[in-house]
């Protein structure tokens, strides 16, 4: 599948962001965060500013982004419009939770920030499940992509919430969670990868063309000679060349160096652990950019079969 | 809508039905297609840089060709591939906006370009590669079984029919309804075997594909003697005879 820059940024940042929004509506009331309003509305004007310019790339991604507001009708049926409707509505509690923290209403700010991260956990999951739910890519119709999406976007938002903390002077509790999520990030990551390489085709070039009967079915002339949109759509296969180096680039961008950099912050503290953990997102979020565009490009579609065989 | 309709009992399915027996791969009802839906429901159906390297376009119907099985055995198959109608689609069921909807009357999977806001997770939703995208206008377009022209009272009742299947030299496609099991071509569909694409995936498509025929196999043929080989002179009289 052709990893759409709009597409790639837009998943990584607005997941970074409703994980922040989670991240920060839960661990708030508990009291593992400062507890200065100031410190909550930075993160929460954080997490806004990327949901925002995630949201508004993936519009990018349509032929007519004027009708957008179409694709919150059909959430019977359709995972993308759940999205849709999942993140607007998300927008209600997360600015009434920044009024009630700048009108200093710690009882409304609680709530508030309960239904936001309750949002924000409803939305990333319809983006997983608009990928799990397409039967002819088999690298996506899998049971670890929608976990996958909701763990990463939980992780990535404790990256981003811990450099905030650093700020605040509060670096233990987010940094230990940086470890924890990163290492469940580790192995969901390479339970996918082995399992999507040893993945059993949904579908053949016999089944495909019903002329299985006769035997081995492979293509001959193809039904044209230059590309069309299906082959740049579905057909691009770039990326799968260099699967395996790009997978270690983003185990180490995305899981490796962050834990390291919070292993360092916790130990050291003060200034050096703002700026490890600082660090540590920006290299989470660069790391999470390889792996999603990976998400695309190791991703087949069947209707390949028709253009290649199988 | 984009929740699938529940199509009432005795329900019209129409569909095609491909002979890929008699398929000689002559593109015919690519280009028909093509020049009936480029002024159609669909107009228009652009073409990207057609006078010079790189021409591309959308097409609805897209004719491939195989080879299948090795050695005697082995045969090359033309195979058109287009929109199958399904009675299960899911690219009507991913659509968020309502634009991609199956039409309950008689099963034609359609889409309104006037809602569509191409975002193109209809095609991703399709394994058959039914749909694609006019990047000019920024939506779908696919397939409409001719919809402007099987209901279309301003042309002659014979033309009423796909413009494929009127385009095909050697009669190798088939209109009809295949929700009716007395129609020519269900008819046709159980004579002589038709299959459905990709069954294993759900999606119970309507068109149909009839498989080629398996050739007679040959009788082996032994070699006829001469004059030469028959020594015995009665015998080179009678083979005379008998060979005139």
């Amino acid at each position: 599948m052709n990893p759409a820059p709009s597409i790639v940024f837009f998943t990584t940042a607005s997941g970074a962001g409703y994980g922040l929004l989670f991240w920060l509506g839960l661990l708030r009331p508990v009291g593992l965060l400062p507890a200065v309003p100031a410190f909550a509305l930075l993160c929460l004007a954080v997490a806004l500013v990327l949901i925002t310019a995630g949201l508004a790339s993936s519009l990018l991604h349509l032929g007519n982004p004027q009708r957008a507001w179409r694709a919150l009708s059909q959430w019977r049926s359709s995972w993308l419009s759940r999205e849709g409707v999942a993140a607007s509505i998300t927008y209600v509690p997360a600015l009434v939770f920044g009024w009630a923290l700048w009108a200093g209403q710690p009882g409304l700010a609680t709530l508030a920030g309960l239904l936001a991260a309750a949002g924000a956990a409803v939305t990333v999951w319809c983006t997983g499940m608009i990928y799990a739910s397409l039967k002819p890519i088999p690298q996506w119709h899998h049971p670890l992509v929608a976990p996958g999406y909701v763990l990463l976007s939980a992780y990535s938002g404790m990256a981003l919430l811990a450099a905030v903390s650093a700020l605040g002077g509060v670096v233990g509790g987010p940094a230990s969670f940086i470890v924890t999520l990163g290492i469940a990030g580790v192995i969901l990551k390479l339970a996918y990868w082995n399992m999507i390489d040893g993945l059993r085709p949904v579908a053949t070039a016999e089944s495909a063309t019903s002329l299985g009967f006769i035997g081995k079915v492979r293509p001959l002339d193809p039904p044209h000679t230059e590309t069309n949109y299906l082959l740049r759509e579905m057909g691009f296969r770039v990326a799968r060349k260099h699967a395996s180096a790009l997978r270690k680039l983003a185990l180490a961008l995305a899981f490796g160096l962050p834990i390291l950099l919070a292993l360092l912050a916790t130990q050291l503290g003060g200034g050096v652990a703002l700026a490890a953990l600082l660090l540590a997102a920006l290299s989470a979020l660069g790391g999470l950019l390889v792996e999603r565009w990976l998400m695309f490009a190791e991703a087949t579609h069947t209707v390949t079969l028709y253009y290649r065989g199988g | 809508m984009t929740c699938l309709p529940t199509p009432a009992p005795g329900a019209k399915k129409l569909g095609l039905v491909i002979d890929l027996d008699t398929c000689v791969g002559c593109q015919g009802c690519a280009t028909s297609c093509k020049e009936w839906n480029a002024s159609g429901h669909s107009a228009p159906l652009p073409d990207y840089k057609p006078y010079s390297a790189g021409a591309e376009g959308v097409w609805f119907n897209r004719v491939h060709s195989y080879e299948a099985g090795e050695g005697a055995e082995g045969r090359t198959v033309h195979f058109p591939r287009s929109c199958l109608h399904c009675e299960t689609p899911a690219c009507v069921t991913v659509c968020p906006t309502g634009a991609s909807y199956k039409r309950a009357e008689d099963g034609i999977v359609l889409i309104n370009h006037d809602t569509c806001i191409g975002c193109g997770l209809c095609a991703w939703a399709c394994p058959y590669g039914a749909r694609e995208m006019d990047e000019q206008q920024g939506v779908m377009k696919k397939c409409t079984l001719c919809v402007d022209r099987i209901y279309n009272e301003t042309i002659p009742e014979a033309q009423r029919q796909p413009a494929c299947v009127l385009a095909c030299p050697t009669k190798a496609r088939h209109f009809g309804d295949l929700g009716d099991p007395d129609s020519a071509v269900s008819r046709l569909v159980a004579e002589r075997g038709g299959q459905p694409l990709m069954p294993e995936l759900g999606y119970k498509p309507v068109n149909s594909y009839l498989p080629p025929r398996r050739r007679p196999d040959p009788a082996p043929v032994e070699d006829a003697p001469t004059q030469m080989d028959i020594r015995n002179p009665v015998l080179r009289w009678m083979d005379r005879v008998l060979s005139r």
